[in-house]
């Protein structure tokens, strides 16, 4: 195995696709319309693919291959495809309806990126530059997975919020090297499994609702207590 | 000659003292023209002295408490700040001889000037107390000059005020300071630690920073700047502010000795990036142009304040290097500042003394009929802007490349600091420019917007002498800042134990050890051959002159008969020139809030529209304090009625807090 | 020698942009015709405009000054200035020394400022409104900016853009994130400062929707003609600004042999004609955003350079350098 460290092209770039898969995090927090965000999910995932196959050719670990063949194919085309079919077929309002401005959401994240470095770096003091960084990395984005689906109120923003914080969940699994790929696989299933659940989840809310912004569940609890 | 500079600039402050008493008996226009002439002659000799290295020279006067003389001193620091004063001085004095009323500023103005000479050469406690207190004491009068205004007294209570608490925090921290003896020397040798030193710290800061205009101590200074007649707020602005600047300096750096924390820098970090922040944008969104100016000069006592701050850290951190680049941006930006500032408040004068109104919304067009103000404005705002290769931006490009040196100085926590410092200072810079171009665009250029502006006329000789003064050495500045740079050194060696000298020359800064740098020389070079290229392709290829028309306005008909200029309201103007901004940045941090209050179709009531900003130094800090003061007079009322027991038991516990406080300190 | 030819280098260098800068514009034009369907001008087009305002007599509007007049040789020679301190073809031509990014900032804020004020001078509503808004574009790219030049200089050690393309160059820093992450932030940047799609429109008609339009409404003649040459000028310099500093390969040197040079130029115009294309395909598939989603869109690529900063800070690279 290579030596990885700064200045390597190995390093270099397994570094620089974990920032474009923050970067898309990102990205995905200043989308003001439902289908860019769609988009931009799938280009995460894609990007997300591409670190995997990367880190299985630099890590000689075929296993990672399967990992990215399965982020490229179920969350990159697969999920992003029937979310835009949800789109058309419930008519979903186009805009983005958030809790939070775009710009203070922007300034939070860049906020939790600095806590997510602040906190990795110290407590793998001992590890290798490539693990830390890619920890760091991995950390920021699934915060701002989690930020998206608090600042964010429709539901199906909240989705994609929490596949963006499993794509950072991901990112942190192929980045150590040995890790066991069983955990990448339940991961995705969970993924899967947890898109089927929200799916039939918005069915409901949308036969109750004309919207599909969750806070009018909290009324609907109101009223039960 | 540069040997005697104490005892002359000493003799000059018994001078200005005597002008002052003089001027109520003798001729009010003939002491202002001495007091001009004083400060000339007192800014060649100060010259001459910090060109010949600035030898500390001390003395002592005859006069002072029982059994001590006060001291006074001249080194390279008090040096460099009396230039500026000076300077400042020469031109302020010369354009209030155009006062068509000079004698109710007469005497305060060399008063005021001899303070803060005594002040910058004060070598013990007492005697720095004492002119701080005077020069506060004569500026206050001078604000009150129009005191027939409501808003004149306003202001000056609220600068009384803030002088007072201002004044009352120096004391203290030189109290604090005062253990081993009053003069400096024995200061000096016994620097404070611990407690002690953060106390001092802290009371320097409020005590000059209030003085200087930091945030968050800053409301007074736009109001007084307005009230003030306008060689006084060149004063004032000019160098006042930077008086306050360098009892700061004196103390912390000095007096304190190099062996302080490094976190002593942090809060004049903070402090001069609030004010750079909130200066620069409550100046795009003043109405008054000498609040306008005043907002400025809070912006810029921040930025010096910044360079200030990093250098402190930076002595604590042993990086000599970076402290010299800071010590030497707050320097230079230091005298660009006072004086391009002082530059533009005597325009200002000169645009209220033709105008009658300092309002912008009643101004425009004033390039045509007082082409020598609005060039001196035009200059001033250049600096102000920090343009290239204008006297402001040759310190703002020193401090930002302290900033990007800045990250040595810590962890990752300082670092990014320093990169929120890096684009807060890029924030405040560029809404400058935008302030800067919002007065000229406004004031100077377009249609009149009243009838004043229109039949406005250029001020006399004094005032433009005073103007071509400060103007000419500001051009000079901004060209060879080396130069400053130069008269500087003595300062830098003393505050900070390093030099710039083979840094900064005549053609340029360089911060680095390769030649790359700053060229302002060069960069005027360039703009010039590019001037000559266009002007050459024009010559051979264009057709030569212009023809007059209506403006094309996108298709506007021409202004009625009876509206020469056209209608003032389809102009665009200071307000309306700041609503972008005040729309993106207002809620944020001024508080800003916007009523739109539209009537019902078939109701005939007006609509109408309110926006409001506050200082968020008056929401968080005095809207709460005055909640505080009403709550305590409120309490201290209810003692009044209290049962002789009740009066008894609050007199025995005050005395048992009283022994218990002593008990705790004797302990410490 | 070296002097001389590091003179000889600067000046075929702004030849050479001053030939160039109408034919980019003229090319972007061209692609954003072709991707929308139209044919488009002829790439000569902006050339042949420059000439026809030159042979015009230009009409100044009633009550405007002498800044009026004089405004558009002093932007356009700000701008000249500017342009002479980014590097082109060559590194290390006599300007090096000079060619700091801060400098360079300065003299486009100094263009900006003259253009600003001027527009504020023929006191109609149309001026105002340009000056207003780019005043406050230019007060949120700024910061953005600013990081930028910090990141970049953090790395390189210095602001100097000869000194950072020559490093850069040098492979020395390797692929960085924080260059990455600077390159989107100074691309968002310089469409603001260049005022392209999506926060400005140079080729629209609507009074409402311009902001650089808006400001030299009232210019005609060989007024216009300096200030459409500024505007071309300056997307050359953003163009070549982000080429050399994120692809500075192919560079010659001014004091090295004169027969690379002419290889270099071909790489310079292709690596301008590629970003120009990008530029051009950005453009075509944005709408313009409203005026208060602009400081929004700067705002991000202010935290894509805080960002950019951070990752610095962290990268063990540059803490060995530090300490």
């Amino acid at each position: 195995m290579q030596k990885l460290g700064y200045g390597t092209l190995p390093y270099d770039l397994a570094h620089l696709l974990g920032a474009v898969v923050l970067l898309l995090s990102f990205a995905l927090l200043s989308q003001r319309r439902i289908t860019a965000l769609i988009d931009t999910y799938a280009l995460q995932s894609w990007t997300l693919a591409a670190a995997a196959a990367w880190q299985g050719y630099v890590q000689h670990a075929p296993h990672l291959f399967v990992t990215a063949a399965v982020a490229l194919i179920a969350k990159g085309i697969v999920i992003p495809f029937a979310l835009h079919r949800i789109v058309t077929k419930l008519r979903i309002s186009r805009g983005v309806e958030t809790a939070l401005g775009i710009f203070q959401t922007m300034a939070l994240g860049v906020g939790l990126v600095a806590l997510a470095i602040l906190v990795v770096l110290p407590t793998t003091m001992e590890s290798q530059a490539l693990t830390r960084e890619d920890l760091a990395t991995a950390l920021s984005v699934v915060l701002l997975g989690l930020l998206m689906m608090i600042s964010r109120r429709t539901a199906l923003t909240q989705v994609i919020g929490f596949m963006s914080l499993e794509n950072g969940l991901i990112l942190a699994a192929v980045g150590v090297a040995g890790m066991p790929m069983v955990v990448e696989l339940s991961v995705a299933v969970l993924v899967l499994i947890a898109f089927v659940v929200f799916g039939v989840f918005f069915f409901r809310i949308r036969a109750q609702f004309d919207s599909l912004d969750v806070s009018h569940l909290d009324r609907v609890g109101g009223a039960h207590r | 000659m540069s040997a005697a500079g104490l005892p002359i600039l000493a003799t000059l402050v018994t001078l200005l003292l005597a002008l002052g008493v003089a001027a109520a008996t003798a001729g009010p226009r003939l002491a202002t023209l001495g007091t001009a002439v004083l400060c000339a002659l007192g800014a060649a000799i100060d010259l001459l002295y910090l060109a010949g290295g600035a030898t500390p020279q001390t003395l002592s006067l005859p006069i002072g408490l029982p059994g001590q003389s006060a001291a006074l001193a001249l080194d390279g620091i008090s040096g460099f700040f009396a230039l500026l004063l000076l300077l400042a001085g020469t031109a302020a004095s010369a354009a209030a001889m155009e006062d068509h009323d000079p004698a109710p500023t007469a005497p305060a103005l060399p008063v005021f000037l001899a303070a803060m000479l005594f002040t910058l050469l004060a070598a013990d406690a007492v005697a720095l107390v004492s002119g701080f207190e005077l020069m506060s004491l004569a500026s206050f009068i001078l604000v009150l000059t129009h005191h027939r205004d409501a808003p004149v007294r306003a202001a000056g209570l609220l600068y009384y005020g803030m002088a007072a608490i201002g004044g009352l925090c120096l004391i203290v921290a030189l109290a604090l300071l005062s253990g081993p003896g009053i003069g400096f020397a024995a200061m000096r040798a016994a620097p404070p630690d611990g407690w002690r030193g953060a106390c001092v710290l802290l009371f320097v800061v409020i005590g000059a920073g209030s003085k200087a205009g930091l945030a968050p101590l800053h409301l007074w200074l736009p109001p007084a700047h307005a009230a003030a007649p306008s060689p006084v707020s060149a004063l004032m602005s000019g160098a006042m502010t930077k008086v306050a600047l360098y009892v700061m300096v004196r103390i912390l750096f000095d007096l304190c000795g190099p062996a302080q924390p490094l976190w002593w820098g942090l809060p004049l970090l903070a402090m001069g990036l609030a004010s750079a922040i909130i200066g620069a944008l409550r100046a795009n969104l003043e109405t008054d142009i000498k609040a306008i100016l005043a907002c400025s000069t809070i912006e810029n006592v921040g930025l010096i304040t910044i360079g200030l701050g990093l250098a402190l850290a930076a002595r604590a951190a042993d990086l000599p290097a970076l402290a010299a680049l800071a010590l030497g941006a707050a320097m230079l930006h230091i005298l660009a500042h006072g004086l391009f500032k002082a530059m533009l408040f005597l325009s200002a004068g000169s645009i209220l003394h033709a105008t009658g109104t300092r309002r912008l919304s009643r101004l425009g067009g004033l390039i045509t009929a007082m082409p020598f103000t609005a060039a001196g404005l035009l200059l001033g705002a250049a600096c102000l802007a920090g343009l290239p290769p204008g006297a402001g931006f040759a310190g703002e490009w020193m401090l930002f490349q302290s900033v990007i040196a800045a990250v040595r100085l810590g962890g990752l926590g300082l670092q990014i600091i320093v990169c929120v410092l890096a684009a807060g200072l890029a924030l405040a810079t560029a809404l400058a420019a935008s302030a800067a171009v919002r007065l000229v665009g406004v004031a100077l250029l377009g249609r009149p917007r009243s009838p004043e502006a229109a039949a406005a006329h250029e001020s006399g000789p004094p005032t433009r002498w005073a103007i071509l003064l400060l103007g000419t050495i500001v051009a000079l500045i901004g060209l060879i800042p080396g130069a400053v740079l130069g008269l500087a050194e003595p300062a830098l060696r003393l505050l900070g134990n390093a030099a710039l000298s083979e840094r900064a020359g005549l053609l340029g800064i360089t911060p680095h050890d390769h030649g790359a740098g700053y060229a302002p020389l060069g960069i005027a070079l360039l703009i010039l051959l590019a001037t000559l290229l266009i002007l050459a392709v024009q010559r051979a290829w264009a057709v030569a002159g212009h023809r007059v028309g209506p403006a094309w306005d996108c298709g506007f008909g021409a202004p009625p008969a009876w509206l020469p200029h056209g209608d003032p309201l389809t102009q665009y103007g200071g307000l309306s020139f700041s609503q972008p901004l005040r729309r993106v940045l207002g809620p944020a941090l001024l508080f800003a809030t916007q009523r739109v209050d539209m009537p019902d179709p078939g109701d005939t009531r007006p609509a109408s529209f309110s926006a409001r900003i506050h200082d968020p130094a008056e929401v968080l800090l005095f809207a709460p304090i005055g909640h505080l003061r009403a709550r305590l007079s409120a309490f201290a009322d209810r003692l009044q009625f209290l049962t002789v027991r009740q009066t008894l038991s609050v007199i025995f516990t005050a005395l048992v807090a009283f022994l218990g406080a002593i008990a705790l300190l004797e302990q410490l | 020698m070296s002097a001389l030819a590091s003179l000889l280098a600067l000046l075929l260098h702004t030849a050479l942009t001053l030939a160039a800068a109408p034919l980019l514009t003229g090319l972007v034009r061209r692609i954003k015709a072709r991707m929308t369907g139209r044919t488009g001008p002829p790439l000569l087009q902006p050339w042949r405009d420059l000439a026809r305002l030159l042979r015009k007599q230009p009409v100044v509007a009633e009550g405007t000054s002498w800044l009026f007049r004089a405004a558009p040789a002093a932007s356009l020679a700000a701008t000249l200035a500017a342009c002479a301190l980014v590097p082109s073809f060559a590194l290390g031509m006599i300007t090096a020394d000079s060619a700091d990014l801060l400098v360079l900032a300065g003299l486009l804020a100094l263009s900006r400022a003259i253009t600003a004020l001027a527009a504020m001078d023929t006191g109609t509503a149309f001026g105002g409104i340009g000056a207003s808004r780019e005043m406050t574009f230019a007060t949120v790219a700024e910061p953005a900016l600013i990081l930028v030049i910090f990141t970049l200089a953090l790395m390189a050690g210095t602001t100097n853009l000869d000194a950072i393309a020559g490093l850069v160059g040098s492979g020395a820093l390797g692929l960085r994130v924080s260059m990455a992450l600077a390159f989107a932030a100074l691309g968002a940047v310089a469409v603001a400062e260049t005022g392209r799609v999506p926060i400005d429109n140079p080729a629209t008609h609507l009074e409402l929707t311009m902001v650089h339009e808006a400001m030299v409404l009232e210019y005609s003649g060989r007024h216009l003609a300096m200030i459409e040459l500024a505007a071309a000028l300056r997307l050359l310099l953003w163009l070549s600004l982000i080429a050399v500093i994120f692809t500075p390969f192919g560079l010659a040197t001014a004091t090295g042999a004169t027969l690379l040079w002419v290889p270099a130029i071909l790489v310079w115009l292709a690596k301008i004609a590629i970003l120009g294309t990008v530029l051009a395909g950005y453009e075509t598939s944005r709408a313009k955003m409203r005026v208060f989603r602009v400081p929004e869109f700067l705002g991000m690529a202010l935290l894509l350079g805080l960002l950019a900063a951070i990752f610095l800070f962290v990268s063990q690279g540059f803490a060995q350098g530090s300490h």
